[in-house]
């Protein structure tokens, strides 16, 4: 694939746009369609077309899969551990109302820290389970 | 156009013909999603039914793809099974509400809660991320959870980083 010039450049000039566009659907769910899950999916995609394009060992210098193992791990936890937060505050278990003075704006907290969680839980097991069938047949 | 790719999909021989076809029948699954409003979920299929799930098969085609031959073998009994659940799917849609009626059950449980409190409840304007995130912000977390756990049972499965890192057992 190296030796393919236009779709190298094509891949240069989409994969930021791509990567940008996650992040705008991860923090722009709550007022469009999107949230976690599809920013986590569409920012994974953004990495494993680098990854097809330029080859496993340059896209791990970008993520490692034991830091893309890692940041699961670190997603996920971070989304129980919003859960737990609220009990230590008062609530029940992932209530949200108790994050902040007012329980509206503990509500855009929780689910800006979840969606976060989820989205990079998402995005990092994409691309982990990818690198994990590419680099097998080595 | 669904069926002709579900048609196209059980005629093709080729594997790697199959899973193309499977992205583009999520591709096209999702424009019906647009076409019902449900965007959220529009997003997500093309997302990951064409993007990441076609890209996976793809690599673990890669994996497993040279020593594998699609066999033609007599499949009747799975024939028989998948006619007589479509049978019976297609008997039951004679049960189910007319198409968008207010009166249908799934419109009044408790859909209408979410649709009328959520604005002051919640205060984002996206229901959708609002039902996902924080009235069932529980079976989100089980979703990750799976997500998680397909990781582990992968890198368990395939064994990457074995034998070449000291400090992993």
């Amino acid at each position: 694939m190296r030796k393919n010039p236009i779709l190298r450049e094509t891949s240069h000039l989409l994969i930021p746009a791509i990567l940008l566009f996650a992040l705008y659907v991860q923090f722009h769910g709550d007022y469009g369609p999107g949230g976690g899950f599809q920013a986590g999916v569409i920012f994974a995609s953004g990495v494993i077309l680098y990854a097809l394009l330029h080859g496993i060992k340059k896209a791990e210098k970008v993520i490692s899969l034991t830091l893309a193992k890692t940041l699961a791990a670190i997603g996920l936890l971070l989304y129980a551990g919003i859960g737990v937060l609220g009990i230590f505050l008062g609530g029940n278990f992932l209530d949200y109302n108790v994050l902040a003075h007012d329980p509206t704006h503990g509500q855009h907290w929780g689910i800006f820290f979840i969606e976060l969680g989820v989205g990079i839980t998402v995005a990092t097991v994409m691309i982990s389970i990818f690198y994990a069938f590419a680099k097998f047949k080595k | 156009m669904l069926a002709i790719t579900a048609i196209a999909i059980i005629v093709m021989r080729n594997i790697l013909s199959v899973i193309m076809l499977g992205g583009i029948y999520s591709l096209v699954s999702a424009t019906l999603f647009v076409a019902l409003d449900a965007v959220d979920v529009a997003f997500t299929e093309a997302a990951v039914g064409a993007g990441i799930s076609t890209v996976l098969f793809l690599s673990a085609f890669a994996v497993t793809g040279q020593h594998y031959a699609l066999e033609r073998k007599n499949h009747n009994v799975a024939i028989i099974a998948v006619l007589t659940t479509g049978a019976a799917l297609v008997y039951s849609i004679s049960d189910m509400p007319v198409f968008g009626d207010p009166a249908a059950p799934i419109h009044n449980h408790v859909a209408p809660r979410y649709i009328e409190q959520s604005a002051e409840e919640i205060g984002i304007p996206n229901i959708v991320t609002s039902v996902l995130a924080s009235y069932r912000g529980f079976d989100t977390l089980g979703e990750v959870t799976v997500v998680f756990t397909a990781l582990v049972a992968v890198l368990l499965l395939l064994g990457v980083n074995r034998g070449s890192r000291k400090d992993k057992p």
